[in-house]
């Protein structure tokens, strides 16, 4: 159950052939109170790199890109009626869908932690 | 999220003198109009949007040209650049003006107060400022002196509360009512205020010297109902008090009536008024007046072929600057021009540009979200009820 992370500042927590997919805390902050998210439909497969979901604040709106190729096997309902849990626990309550892997071997392209500490403070 | 996340901050940018104590105070500071503002402190947006509605918001507006035009025919030469009773202002008395291009487009929109003794005291858009300052030194600068003000910042403390905070700084600031002010002192600083805002709260704009800035922010900071507020709450505000934003809802490209700013033209500069036209893109401005009255009945749609409206979506989905809007047979009727969920209106409110045929509140639209119809209604302005102090 590592967690790993895209330059989308999108987080991945693979758990067997599921992953789970949120935002990060940087991209939270970044974004300032959530107001909104518009989610994908379960069942629906993407391409890793296609958008897949938006989050809003009330000053900008961003993209929720698909970090892994697969399809959509639940989206967090409670998010929908609760955006604001996307910045008080992102990494947890605050998750955004899952996804059934299909090609595994794309998470080792992702960043780890270190990896992805250093990128943010960069960009 | 490269937008939301996109952080330059180029050297070039001009900083106000409040801009040591913006970082001090922890705010994120972004380039807006040429310099760097602060677009929100650590509270965040909607506690600070929140804040202005119920305690008192202090705000750094130094980006804002301020000018004075000084001269016996000051306010008669300001006139003939504006479709507004520049004349008739009484001393003391604030109003809001709309500079003109020839063809009837928005230059920019402004403030401007009588001081008495022949001078007008302008507040203009930051990122107009240099252009309004040629713009009026070519057309009247013959007429009146033109004193640009570089070294003065303005600030704006905004809220339910502002007045009591003034009230206890500066003692006989609470005379003044909504769109009046004068010269007085916050504690020892000597500042001219105006009863006056932005964000559809009682409240005073304050007009200070550059090297008193940071002490006066200071003070007014100091006070138990006072929090800094950035840029970001200002836009939520102002929106949801349904006032434009330059640049967004109003430009060269619209006129005053398109921007359904009729009431800020005075009877005495429209047609059977005593001072009727003579102000840039009069013939077109006064022509689409008489179709605007008119609209109960045949619509020129020649004339007047499209309007601002404020709009409320039906579902709880944000309705951003740049949508596209339809009618439900599918028709492109228009475009939103500012949009955001209101924190205080608890609901997506958006302003728009629609063809006249679809301006009457009560009228459902479409907007065209990420490809998906989002239902909208026409809704009269402001989404939330304004509360100027008027005595």
């Amino acid at each position: 159950m590592t967690l790993k992370y895209t330059k989308d500042h999108e987080w991945v927590r693979a758990d067997g052939a599921v992953a789970t997919v949120g935002i990060t805390v940087h991209a939270q902050d970044a974004l300032g109170d959530v107001v909104f998210v518009d989610l994908p439909e379960v069942g629906k497969s993407f391409a890793s790199g296609e958008v897949a979901g938006v989050v809003e604040s009330v000053k900008a709106a961003a993209d929720v890109y698909m970090p892994v190729s697969g399809e959509i096997t639940e989206v967090n309902e409670a998010l929908r009626a609760d955006p604001s849990l996307a910045n008080s626990d992102p990494l947890a309550s605050g998750w955004f869908f899952k996804v059934k892997l299909s090609n595994a071997a794309e998470l080792d392209a992702l960043m780890d932690a270190t990896s992805y500490e250093k990128f943010s403070e960069q960009a | 999220m490269e937008s939301a996340l996109a952080s330059d901050s180029p050297d070039s940018l001009q900083k106000t003198p409040l801009y040591d104590l913006h970082v001090a105070l922890g705010a994120r500071m972004v380039p807006f109009a040429g310099y760097a503002m602060p677009v929100q402190y650590p509270a965040g947006l909607m506690a600070e949007h929140k804040h202005t509605r119920e305690g008192a918001g202090l705000f750094d507006i130094s980006h804002m040209g301020q000018l004075r035009l000084v001269g016996p025919d000051a306010a008669a030469a300001f006139e003939t650049l504006m479709p507004v009773d520049v004349i008739g202002l009484a001393p003391g008395k604030q109003r809001y003006g709309l500079l003109l291009a020839d063809d009837g487009g928005i230059l920019d929109d402004l403030m401007f107060f009588n001081e008495g003794h022949d001078s007008l005291f302008v507040i203009v858009n930051g990122a107009c400022k240099a252009a309004d300052i040629a713009h009026i030194q070519a057309r009247i600068g013959s007429r009146c002196e033109v004193q640009p003000l570089p070294d003065h910042a303005l600030l704006a403390l905004q809220g339910p509360q502002a007045a009591a905070v003034m009230a206890r700084l500066s003692p006989g600031s609470e005379r003044f009512v909504f769109m009046t002010g004068g010269a007085m002192r916050i504690g020892d600083i000597p500042v001219f205020a105006t009863r006056s805002g932005y964000t559809g709260e009682d409240g005073f704009e304050i007009s200070v010297a550059a090297d008193q800035a940071e002490a006066l922010a200071r003070l007014l900071l100091a006070q138990p109902e006072v929090k800094p507020i950035g840029l970001g709450a200002r836009n939520s505000l102002r929106l949801e008090a349904g006032l434009c934003l330059y640049g967004a809802d109003i430009d060269t490209s619209t006129t005053p009536v398109e921007a359904s700013l009729n009431w800020a033209m005075q009877k005495v500069r429209r047609t059977g008024g005593e001072r009727a036209g003579g102000f840039p893109g009069a013939d077109k401005v006064l022509a689409q007046l008489a179709v605007a009255a008119d609209l109960a009945g045949h619509v020129d749609q020649q004339l007047l072929t499209r309007r601002r409206v404020g709009l409320v979506a039906l579902e709880r989905i944000p309705v951003r600057d740049g949508t596209p809007l339809q009618s439900f047979e599918g028709q492109a009727i228009g475009q939103v021009t500012s949009g955001l969920l209101g924190p205080t209106a608890d609901r997506p409110i958006a302003m728009a540009y629609v063809a006249t045929a679809f301006a009457e509140p009560g009228t459902r639209l479409q907007a065209i979200v990420r490809g998906k119809p989002v239902p909208m209604e026409v809704c009269p302005l402001p989404f939330v009820p304004t509360r100027y102090y008027r005595g």
